[in-house]
């Protein structure tokens, strides 16, 4: 069978059409659940504002369960299926392989996903994203979410199968671009979560079918988080190589090492699957020795290669922003930066808002003592929605504004909202995270319907401060919900009515990359000349110190509470 | 096809990083370092620590001692605010220092009384699904998981009324599962 490519006269990026067509219908698909775990998003949050509470309490449960799936699971790994596809075959001017094995991915993907909702809407599964045994939803939650899993795995192998045949054809000299791989590493570690997935799903739907008596509570938590905390360590993996892909093609960057950032995604897949652990530290059936070796990812290691990707990404924004000539000062790079082209500013907000707020809280949170002051309270959502949110899914939006021209050949409509909707969304999303972090801290819990503990045998009433942080948490919410929202209604008019763009000329064989385009710098390897960073050294000394204090307040807090032992 | 990329690029493995760069791995490695011995500290001189006292329990074993250990060492009852024809025993903990503490569908049982300074061990467990003893307003918080019975040595600093929220989700009643320890 032949293989067409086509060469986007814009970007110089070359597409295998049977690829590029999978990318398409994934990146869509993607969105549309998005639309659904936005709306959910709104429900949940004008329940939890105390003003309001709008949902009953058997609603909200329900809600908040599809709102965990879909943004988690649906939105997110659609779009890294389109990411894998992007950075294999696209990145490597490689014919896709097997495609007919992504449309049973796509396929089994959007079975699985629609089953799971189905589950959940019916409203016999409101079991929450973790779905804790022995609560139990019905068996074709579960069954859904197996499906999806194995749709994912197969990606994967298409993902895998392509980096062998770009290999064996020889479409690239050397080693594959430093894009590829970080998709490549967040391919390795989703073979592994999706594993983990599979030893604690297939059990459980067969518990859920009568099948096996009894799951280990402690048990299915241990595997469960596998595939719970492992999956969002795709995530950044995938956000993390979106970084350099946007540095490389908004600035010509290359990374100040190669090496070293290749060696932090080698970190990636050495520690990241330790996570688990973290939400299992205030668990009675882990030892001490077990949760403090583990949820450092072993000695930290992996948090260190975050560190490592916090420094090098900037960094090499900042040397190539040099080399133009702004030199001025510590940050003229900075300020010249190309803060008007929404590609641009949503990966630097994801960047900095990640690093500071949801690094930062993930690895206090993540401390084996601390995490006692946390555990399940709202401080978690808050430290993931830094996490997930302004770093993930930011990252996929920013990277969609040079998407939808290059890869759906269509013009972005409204240039202007373009430009301001991830200051919008992201800048929300921080501070949400903030204020759901500060409720959190007063102890208010996450999944919790009612404050006020209503037909409660007790009273115990929050302190006002707790009552204000859920407030504004409601208020930003809409924001960051207005936000997401017009990224949808962007992306989905611009497919719809924006302007069609010439796809370029097509060949049947890979042609060379055509010099100076945004294709050359994204599939370039080697580092940058050595130039000094100093904006990037002061920014990076700014998060460590943000670090260290927060990091040592909380053990000033811990100190204060019950002694325990 | 060798013409994609200029040779000059090929051998990145072999070019040196740069100063600035390994100041920040250094650094960074330090401070990774610094937290993970933290952790180890705590556990040598810190004094909140989570028990590693742990036993494997069933339903009825747990609601068998709980209740024998209610019996025993009650010193009054409270009326619940929702129901009023439901009285909720308060426990003093046994001359051991012992009291159990029962999460299910959707209490927490007994009401425990104890004093500030003391330590005790505060056997906790599940009858049912997972739930979070979160004790409020000192804000510590512990997962219940139904068929262990962790022990936890506590030692109250201060008297006041304390609320147990429950702050993991168990189902449509999980809201109204309010637990109570007075401190005197």
């Amino acid at each position: 069978m032949a293989t067409t490519y086509r060469t986007c006269p814009r970007t110089g990026l070359q597409f295998d059409l049977d690829a590029d067509k999978l990318m398409r219908w994934n990146a869509v698909a993607g969105v549309l659940w998005l639309l659904v775990g936005g709306i959910t998003a709104l429900l949940v949050i004008l329940t939890r504002w105390p003003a309001i509470k709008l949902l009953p309490a058997d609603q909200f449960y329900l809600i908040l369960t599809a709102h965990g799936i879909d943004m988690l699971i649906l939105w997110i790994i659609f779009f890294e299926m389109a990411v894998l596809y992007f950075a294999s075959s696209t990145l490597l001017r490689c014919r896709i392989a097997t495609p007919w094995l992504g449309w049973v991915q796509f396929w089994l993907m959007v079975v699985g996903g629609i089953m799971t909702n189905v589950a959940i809407f019916q409203g016999g599964s409101s079991v929450m994203f973790t779905s804790y045994v022995p609560m139990q939803a019905a068996p074709h939650f579960y069954l859904g979410i197996i499906l999806f899993a194995v749709g994912a795995l197969i990606g994967t192998g298409v993902f895998f199968g392509t980096l062998v045949v770009a290999k064996r054809e020889k479409t690239y000299v050397g080693s594959i671009p430093l894009v590829t791989f970080g998709a490549m590493t967040a391919a390795i570690i989703a073979v592994f979560t999706i594993l983990c997935g599979a030893a604690i799903l297939i059990p459980t739907f067969a518990w859920s079918m009568g099948w096996i008596k009894e799951i280990d509570a402690q048990l299915y938590r241990m595997v469960w988080w596998a595939l719970g905390h492992s999956s969002q360590q795709i995530n950044v993996a995938a956000h993390v190589s979106i970084w350099y892909l946007v540095a490389a093609v908004a600035f010509g960057a290359k990374p100040l090492s190669e090496k070293v950032s290749r060696f932090a995604f080698l970190l990636y897949i050495l520690f990241l699957q330790l996570a688990s652990a973290h939400h299992l530290l205030s668990d009675p059936g882990m030892s001490a020795e077990w949760k403090v070796l583990n949820t450092s990812y072993f000695m930290y290691f992996a948090v260190l290669a975050s560190m490592i990707h916090g420094f090098t990404v900037p960094g090499a924004i900042e040397a190539a922003q040099r080399k133009k000539g702004f030199n001025n000062g510590l940050f003229e790079w900075l300020r010249k930066a190309p803060w008007g082209n929404p590609v641009f500013s949503g990966m630097f907000i994801s960047l900095v808002g990640f690093g500071f707020v949801g690094g930062i809280s993930g690895v206090v949170l993540g401390t084996e003592q601390i995490n006692m002051l946390m555990h399940n309270t709202f401080y978690v959502p808050g430290h993931f929605h830094a996490t997930v949110v302004v770093g993930t899914t930011l990252a996929f939006m920013s990277i969609t504004y040079l998407l939808v021209p290059t890869l759906f050949r269509r013009e972005m409509l409204f240039p202007k909202l373009c430009q301001i909707q991830p200051y919008l969304y992201g800048l929300s999303m921080i501070v949400l995270s903030l204020v759901m972090m500060g409720a959190g801290t007063l102890g208010v819990s996450r999944r919790h319907w009612d404050m006020a503990f209503s037909g409660a045998p007790f009273q115990y009433e929050w302190p006002g401060a707790a009552y204000l942080m859920m407030g504004l948490t409601g208020i930003f919410g809409v924001i960051a919900v207005v936000g997401g929202g017009l990224w949808i209604g962007l992306v989905v008019l611009s497919l719809l009515f924006g302007k069609k763009l010439d796809g370029g000329a097509t060949h049947d064989k890979p042609v060379p990359i055509p010099d100076q385009t945004v294709a050359a710098s994204a599939s370039a390897t080697g580092s940058e000349e050595h130039t000094n960073v100093p904006g990037t050294v002061v920014l990076a000394i700014t998060l460590l110190t943000c670090f260290v204090l927060y990091y040592f307040v909380n053990w000033k807090y811990l100190s204060e509470v019950w002694g325990l032992s | 096809m060798s013409a994609i990329l200029p040779p000059s690029q090929r051998l990145w493995w072999k070019q040196p990083i740069a100063a600035q760069e390994w100041a920040w791995i250094g650094i960074a490695f330090v401070w990774a370092m610094i937290m993970f011995v933290m952790m180890v500290y705590w556990h040598i001189n810190g004094k909140q620590n989570l028990s590693n006292e742990v036993y494997k329990t069933t339903t009825e074993m747990f609601t068998a001692k709980t209740d024998a250990f209610v019996a025993e060492n009650t010193i009054r009852t409270e009326v619940s605010l929702a129901n009023p024809d439901l009285k909720i025993p308060v426990v003093k903990p046994n001359a051991k220092g012992e009291a159990f503490l029962l999460a299910r569908l959707w209490s927490w049982y007994p009401i425990l009384e104890l004093e500030a300074g003391k330590t005790y061990k505060i056997h906790l467990s599940s009858v049912d699904y997972n739930h979070g003893f979160s004790l409020q307003p000192t804000n510590i918080n512990i997962q219940v998981i139904p068929g262990y019975e962790h022990v936890v040595k506590m030692t109250p600093t201060k008297a006041g009324t304390y609320a147990i929220v429950c702050n993991e989700y168990c189902g449509i009643g999980h809201h109204t599962m309010l637990g109570r320890i007075y401190v005197k």
